[in-house]
Formats: C-alpha cells, sequence, structure tokens
C-alpha cells in the first residue's frame, strides 16, 4: 500500500502524459547515450521512491548523465521545455526530497561516481558527486586521514546527497555536519551553466552562497563535484556506555556533561524498547532493564582519551547511572555501537512498517520529549523506540505501524506530525538532518510564517526562476498551510527574560 | 506573523524607518558601534543605528547556545560568555577607531550585529571554522519591514533554506540583523605558544603536514623569517604535541598579548600597516588555499591560518594582487586604504553576479540597505 505523494501536482491525463513523454524524450535523446535515458515504465519503476517508500510516483523519463557537458546540455533542453528536474543521488533519502515529479525529469547522477583527487598536502578530496560517502574516508585512510560527517547511511549514500540534506551523523556535535566539512560545490544552474559555490581557500567574495546550497535539497542547483576536507583520524577512541532507571536522569545527565565543558566526539541514547529491538539483533550484551542507555564516547591521543573519560565517568555516576561500563578495546567499542548503527534495522525486525522522525529539540528537554511521546505511544494506539543523537537533541523516533493497514498509516502519520509540533513548540526544529522532502511539508507550516516562507521562495526564485528544480519540496505553498489549518507557532525576536545562569 | 508583536520599542523605531525608507526608496546605512566603517565598499545613505536593540535574549550554558539582539557590545557577550568558561571559538575581531575619535554614541565598540554582518575571524579559524559556522539562527528585518526568523536555537536544523548563515559576511546587503543564535563552545583548558625560526616557504610546508596529523593546533602566524604557533586542547594533548614539535616556548602572558594583538589588529604588523596606509599603501588580505606557495610580491606579508591567509601591506596595484589571488585559487580584499572604496572585495563571476543581484532583489526589492558595501552596485 502506496500513499499519493504529498506534493502539488496538476494531473495530467494519459494522453497528455504520453505527448509530454514524447516531447522531452525526443529532446533529451540527441543529448545523451542511448543508455542513458529511460521512460518504459518497467524501467522508471526503480525510481519510483527514496528511502521514504510510503510515496511513490513514477517519473516521465530518467536520465542518466555520464559528463558535465551532457548534465549542462539536459539542464538546458529541460530548461528550454519547462520541465522539472528531480535530482538524484544513492536513494537512500529519508524525506521524499528525490521523489519524482509526475511530468518530469529524475535526473540520476550515479554515473558521477569518480574520486577525482585526494590531496595529501591539502588534507582535501575532489570527488564526483555520485561518491559514497563512505568511500571517501576509505580512499583516505592510507593517509591518516578520513571525512568527518558520518551519517548512518553512509556504505550507501552519495556525497552529492550528503550535500543536498546537509547530513549529520553520530559526530557531528564534535566534527561539524556536512557544511562544516565542505570547502567547495561545483554544480549546474537550472539554465545549465556551471557555477561553483565556495572555493579551495577558506572563503569567497561575496555572499556565502555554498552555506545556503548546502541543505537546499536540490532545489537552488545540481550538484556535480565536490571538494570535501579530510580531518587526521584519532588514535584511539573509547566509548562509555551508562544505564539509567529514569529518562529524566538520563536527560540531565546529558546536559550535565555538555555544562562540564566536554564536547563527546559522540554522545546517543536509547530507550527501554529500543534498546530490546536492538540487543535481540545484535546481543550486545545491553542492559535491558535500563530506562535508557547513554553512549558516550571520547577521542583524540591516549592522554587525552584517558583524561576524558575520567571525567565523563565522574559525571555519569553523579547523575545517577546505575551500570558504566568502559570500552576495554577497539572491538569491544564497537560492540557497544552496534546496536545504535543497527536501530533501523533493527525496528524493521519487530514491525511490518516504520517510520523514522528527525526533530530537533534543546538538550535540555529531551526527556520531556520521552515521556511527551510516551503519551502519543496511548493516544495514536501504536508503539513508538526511541533512538537520539542526545549531543545534538536530535530526535529518531522510530514509529511503528503496518502500511497494509491504512487507518494504520493514517495514525502513523499523526503520531509523527504531533512529534514534530510538539518539537517546534519546545523551541526546536521539524528537521534535523533528514530534510524536508515532501514528508515534512505540513510540519513546516507551524515552524515558519507566511512571510518566512515567501522569502524562502523568493530566494528559491533568485536561483531558479520558474521553479523547475524539484518542485513541490521543502517550502509548502500559501495555499497547503491554509488547507493544513494548524497555526504557525510565534518566534519573532525572542523575549527579554533576566539573563539566567546556571 | 513573527515579531509583529513583539514589544521592543527599538524595534518598532526600526521597522518604521524600514518601511519609510522603502516606499521613498531612501538609501540605508545600517550601523552598530562603527568600528568596521572602513570595510567593504563606500557607506550612502541614512544612518540607521541598530545599538538600541540590545541585550542578550537567552542564555543557556550547557546547551551551547546564546541568542543576543545585534546591538549589544560584542565586549558585553564575551564577558557573559566568559563567566561560564566559554567563548566565541572563531575569535572575531575587536577593532578600535583608528580612523579618529569614537563617533558620537558608539563608545561601546563592536556589536554582534556588525560581527556577524562583517563575518570577520581571527587567529583561530583555520583550527575551529568561521563565524559562519557557528551561526544557528537569525531574525532579520528585510526590505519589505517584515521581520523574519530562520534557523533556530539547536545545533542540528535542516528545516528549509538556510537564511541565517547566509546573513555571515552579508554587510548588510539583505537586510538588518535583529537577533542572532550562536554556537558557543568550552574554552580550552590549556594553551601553548611556540616559536621557531623558519623561511616561509618551510613554514607553509611545515603548517600544512602539522595540520594532517592529530595536533592541538589553534592559530599559527608566521612573519619575517618567523613562525608562531598556538597549541590548545587537553593538557597532555598539548604537552605531548610540544615534545613533538620542540620550538622555543613564549611565556604565557606575552603570548596572549601577541594573539589578542593579532586578532584585534592593534599589533606590530597591523600598527606598521596603519602607518603605511597613511603615507598611501593599502593593507589587502589574500585568502588562498593553506597549500599555495610562497607570493613573491612586494610588500610587508604576514601569513595567517596555516597558509590560508596572508596579510599585505603594498603599493602594488590591486589588478596585480587580485590575478595572483586568483591564479591560486583564492581572492584578494582590500581591506585598508587610501582613497576611493569601490572594489574593496573581487569581482563576481558569472553566474554569481547574476544570482547576487536576484537574491538582493529577493530579500530588499527597492534596493534601500547598504548599498555597495559587499558587490558594486547592489
Amino acid at each position: 500500500m502506496t500513499a499519493a505523494a504529498p506534493t502539488e501536482v496538476a494531473a495530467l491525463s494519459a494522453t497528455e502524459r504520453a505527448a509530454r513523454q514524447h516531447q522531452v524524450v525526443a529532446a533529451l535523446a540527441p543529448l545523451l547515450p542511448a543508455h542513458a535515458l529511460l521512460w518504459h515504465a518497467e524501467d522508471t519503476v526503480p525510481y519510483e521512491c527514496d528511502g521514504l517508500t510510503a510515496y511513490r510516483q513514477q517519473p516521465l523519463v530518467v536520465a542518466l548523465p555520464e559528463t558535465e557537458a551532457q548534465v549542462a546540455a539536459l539542464l538546458m533542453a529541460c530548461h528550454g521545455l519547462a520541465v522539472p528536474v528531480v535530482t538524484r543521488g544513492a536513494g537512500t533519502g529519508l524525506s521524499g526530497g528525490a521523489l519524482p515529479h509526475a511530468a518530469g525529469v529524475t535526473l540520476s547522477m550515479a554515473k558521477f561516481n569518480r574520486i577525482v583527487q585526494i590531496d595529501r598536502a591539502a588534507r582535501t578530496a575532489t570527488v564526483q558527486c555520485g561518491v559514497r560517502n563512505l568511500a571517501i574516508s576509505e580512499a583516505a585512510a592510507p593517509l591518516g586521514l578520513y571525512y568527518a560527517p558520518d551519517p548512518s547511511s553512509q556504505i550507501a549514500c552519495t556525497i552529492g546527497g550528503n550535500v543536498a540534506e546537509n547530513s549529520g551523523g553520530v559526530h557531528c556535535l564534535k566534527y561539524g555536519l556536512t557544511l562544516h566539512n565542505v570547502l567547495r560545490v561545483r554544480g549546474f544552474t537550472v539554465e545549465g551553466e556551471a557555477v561553483e559555490f565556495g572555493s579551495n581557500a577558506l572563503d569567497a567574495p561575496g555572499l556565502d552562497l555554498l552555506a545556503v546550497v548546502v541543505g537546499s535539497e536540490g532545489m537552488l542547483a545540481v550538484t556535480t563535484e565536490v571538494t570535501v576536507k579530510l580531518v587526521p583520524k584519532p588514535q584511539l577512541a573509547r566509548c562509555v556506555m551508562a544505564s539509567f532507571d529514569d529518562v529524566r536522569k538520563a536527560g540531565d545527565a546529558v546536559a550535565q556533561i555538555i555544562a562540564a565543558g566536554i564536547i563527546p566526539a559522540g554522545l546517543e541514547m536509547m530507550d527501554k524498547p529500543m534498546t530490546a529491538a536492538v540487543e535481540d539483533f545484535v546481543h550486545a550484551g545491553y542492559d535491558l532493564n535500563a530506562a535508557a542507555i547513554l553512549l558516550c564516547e571520547s577521542d583524540g591521543t591516549p592522554e587525552e582519551v584517558a583524561e576524558e573519560i575520567d571525567r565523563m565517568l565522574t559525571v555519569l555516576s553523579g547523575a545517577g547511572a546505575t551500570r558504566l561500563e568502559v570500552s576495554k578495546d577497539e572491538a569491544q567499542r564497537l560492540k557497544f555501537w552496534s546496536g545504535r548503527k543497527n536501530a533501523f534495522p533493527a525496528s524493521g525486525r519487530i514491525s511490518p512498517d516504520y517510520m523514522c522522525m528527525d526533530s530537533t529539540i534543546p538538550r535540555k528537554r529531551l526527556a520531556d520529549i520521552l515521556l511527551a511521546i510516551g503519551e502519543m505511544e496511548i493516544k495514536y494506539g501504536l508503539k513508538c523506540c526511541n533512538v537520539f543523537h542526545a549531543g545534538d537533541g536530535n530526535l529518531h523516533p522510530l514509529i511503528l505501524f503496518d502500511a497494509n493497514d491504512p487507518d494504520q498509516l493514517h495514525r502513523c502519520e499523526l503520531f509523527g506530525a504531533d512529534i514534530l509540533e510538539t518539537s517546534v513548540a519546545m523551541g526546536g526544529t521539524v528537521t534535523g538532518e533528514h530534510g524536508v522532502g515532501v514528508e515534512k511539508l505540513s510540519s513546516m507550516c507551524v515552524q515558519f510564517s507566511p512571510g518566512e516562507r515567501e522569502q524562502m521562495l523568493a530566494l528559491k526564485a533568485a536561483f531558479d526562476g520558474h521553479g523547475t528544480l524539484n518542485p513541490g519540496k521543502v517550502i509548502p505553498t500559501l495555499q497547503r498551510c491554509a488547507e493544513y489549518g494548524r497555526m504557525h507557532v510565534k518566534k519573532g525576536l525572542l523575549p527579554f527574560p533576566e539573563l539566567e545562569r546556571f | 506573523m513573527a515579531g509583529a508583536n513583539d514589544d521592543s520599542p527599538a524595534l518598532q523605531r526600526l521597522i518604521e524607518q524600514v518601511r519609510e525608507a522603502a516606499a521613498s526608496q531612501t538609501a540605508l546605512d545600517i550601523s552598530g558601534g562603527l568600528t568596521k566603517a572602513f570595510y567593504g565598499g563606500p557607506r550612502v545613505g541614512q544612518p540607521l543605528d541598530v545599538t538600541p536593540l540590545c541585550g542578550i535574549s537567552s542564555y543557556e550554558p550547557s546547551e551551547l547556545v546564546v541568542t543576543v539582539r545585534a546591538g549589544t557590545p560584542l565586549a558585553e557577550l564575551e564577558a557573559a560568555l566568559h563567566e561560564q568558561g566559554q567563548c566565541l571559538p572563531f575569535e572575531p575581531p575587536r577593532f578600535g577607531y583608528r580612523d579618529g575619535p569614537a563617533p558620537a554614541g558608539a563608545g561601546v565598540g563592536g556589536t554582534v550585529g556588525g560581527m556577524v554582518a562583517a563575518g570577520l575571524a581571527g587567529p583561530a579559524r583555520a583550527a575551529v571554522g568561521g563565524l559562519r559556522d557557528y551561526v544557528l539562527g537569525a531574525t532579520l528585518l528585510n526590505g519589505r519591514a517584515e521581520v523574519l526568523s530562520f534557523g533556530g536555537q539547536v545545533i542540528k536544523n535542516v528545516a528549509g533554506y538556510d537564511v541565517s548563515r547566509l546573513l555571515a559576511g552579508s554587510m548588510g546587503i539583505l537586510g538588518v540583523i535583529c537577533e542572532v543564535s550562536l554556537k558557543v563552545l568550552p574554552r580550552l583548558p590549556a594553551t601553548l605558544t611556540l616559536r621557531m625560526e623558519m623561511d616561509e616557504a618551510s613554514a607553509l610546508k611545515k603548517l600544512n603536514e602539522w595540520a594532517g596529523q592529530p595536533l592541538p593546533l589553534n592559530a599559527s602566524a608566521w612573519w619575517e623569517g618567523m613562525l608562531v604557533l598556538r597549541l590548545s586542547g587537553a593538557a597532555a594533548a598539548v604537552n605531548a604535541a610540544h615534545a613533538r614539535l620542540g620550538g622555543e616556548v613564549i611565556e604565557a602572558p606575552m603570548a596572549a598579548a601577541f594573539w589578542q594583538g593579532l586578532r584585534d589588529h592593534s599589533d606590530e604588523y597591523f600598527a606598521g600597516a596603519a602607518k603605511a596606509v597613511e603615507a598611501g599603501a593599502s593593507l589587502w588580505r589574500l585568502s588562498v588555499p593553506q597549500i599555495a606557495p610562497p607570493l613573491h610580491l612586494s610588500g610587508e606579508q604576514l601569513t595567517e591560518w596555516g597558509g590560508g591567509q596572508r596579510w599585505l601591506c603594498t603599493a602594488v596595484a590591486g589588478g596585480t594582487l587580485r590575478d595572483a589571488a586568483a591564479a591560486l585559487g583564492g581572492h584578494a580584499i582590500r581591506f585598508r586604504g587610501p582613497g576611493p572604496r569601490d572594489g574593496a572585495f573581487a569581482p563576481l563571476k558569472a553566474p554569481l553576479d547574476r544570482i547576487h543581484r536576484d537574491l538582493k532583489a529577493a530579500f530588499d526589492p527597492a534596493g534601500i540597505f547598504n548599498r555597495g558595501r559587499l558587490v558594486a552596485g547592489l
């Protein structure tokens, strides 16, 4: 069972669609090798969704260019015909950002899979957009360097997709997001003109367009090549696993670690149902009695790590940890992480389907949101496992449901929207790292005012005047928000309380 | 609308001024502490004073986030962070009024709004990231007199386009920055400064080698055959790195004064540059890849950021410097100099020039804000 894609696409009749398809294929065929253009239904089916499989749409045409010249020619042709273009990397995105457009071309960048240069002296890697995240670190490993952002999908996801989503990972509190690790993005405008954002220097003239292109979900330009920073591999990493008998104590422990001036290399939290699900899957020896488990990692020189682990243990035991274990070697450290890294497949084993949420809240509200989600489980009659990038306040509640039951899918969507809106009300945001895509369009109405959304639409128009790059994603229209009918949570300037000190 | 019910009279006054200026197409010159009035393109238009919009709106050390109004003196923000053992790791410069006495009402030094608009960073930039990397959210008063908030107060946030980070270094051309949320970090527990004699080519080679190793290298400066390094981090890491790198230790008070002088452009090199500027030379900032070889341009040069930032005080023609920087993949900024200020920044290549024009129109349709401060004609 799949739901209708929640984009605002004017439906084409079968005849209109066939005519449009014929026109687009005729325009693109001279520009690409024959095998690089797909339009028969059986060939385009594999492209009908990304990692958000609940929403599907067959594209009009799929193009798989192999050179930048082909990308340029193809974009120029599509622009001339006013055909929507949806750029696609590995298709691992979780918010439907690469969901095809019914009347559009899906531009698969899979062939751009070459590592152009690893520059040891400059500590940079220049790679084509279709190179996998992990492949960069693998190529840099012999030099003692790696690419820091490590989204859970790093074995499959591509750097082009990471740029589109501003992907994070479990180490981004200390090492930053994609934005902080990218120097330069080369690509093409919607008109097919070559463009470079950023540079090999530490800044570039004019506005910092790189900062807005990273995380723009393929709405502003098509990325073909990326230069990323490589950083030295830490000599050593060790991980503390801490159990708590109360989620509030675990949440407070997170805040206390940060307040103690420690920036852990990773700080993750799992609740009891999640722990049970992953233990059953990986048998890592997790404490099944704990209400919540924290994984807290330190990396650096052996001396630094020893010093920091001591400080972490002091804070965690002071915060009421009921069990503390420090990884003795690399094998045990990886075992501690194995459950966290397998949270998604473990959820897949205990439920026919799950929907992963991605909101962020201020760290101090971690316990509050966990308790609120507990109440929502009763309200919507669905179970939820929780795994959090606690150090960043980034939540990944996994709502368990059966997509074959339309009522469950409906309740799941309401449950998800409730989590997102509660996060916004707690001072957070609807998406920390997965992007808005099509999935969170309605929630954007709650987070941003009509004026703010209009300003973002105007920003898009400055890059893409006709709105043909990935249309219908990221920023909802005024009409959609009016139909959604929830009020925007007021922000504006913050109130002006006495300066808090603690 | 967001912020429309804000009770701040200072904000209401700014909204009124912008509304009137937009209606009458009057150019506005957004100003804070006026410490960077010298920087960028020429200032035109009626002054729009943001200093009344001031104060720290919220600060929770355990969240590593501070939200602060644009007119707040940078000194006030830094003092509040210092009290909690935290800091702005990118070390924004705090310029004085070297070009003359402080203008009336501008005795507070630089403001947070000016810091974000200029987007400058100090000695630690290459190691810790620039100002933009610490911006989490911003409230902007745009050219339609709308108060809009983007980003937020959390570390990870990809909801919508990241307009708040776009404001970093925007020189005010997109609108009035009213409030910003910044990521802050704990101050590093240990710091040690080393000096070693070295020619420029060797210094560049060494700096790039060390940056590829797990060393707590936090800042570097090379000038007249002397390389100065700052190590910062856990005491154990700093000591281990010192044992490996060698070099002569500079006593802590003298080292702190040196880095502060470099950060605020008050040290010997920049004092000399100021005198040379008075005599007709220009101070250029060349931003180049860290591995770029020595430039061999005539003038007095100081290199920071592991080779990525090269200051050059010279009488060499701007075109020569721009070409030299561009040939290496970088760009050149005329930071201070006599005469007309048009073209302080390197011109934009197509299609970036078109995108800038359209972005400016998207935020400021009447073209009232800080005309020509970042891009000539915008």
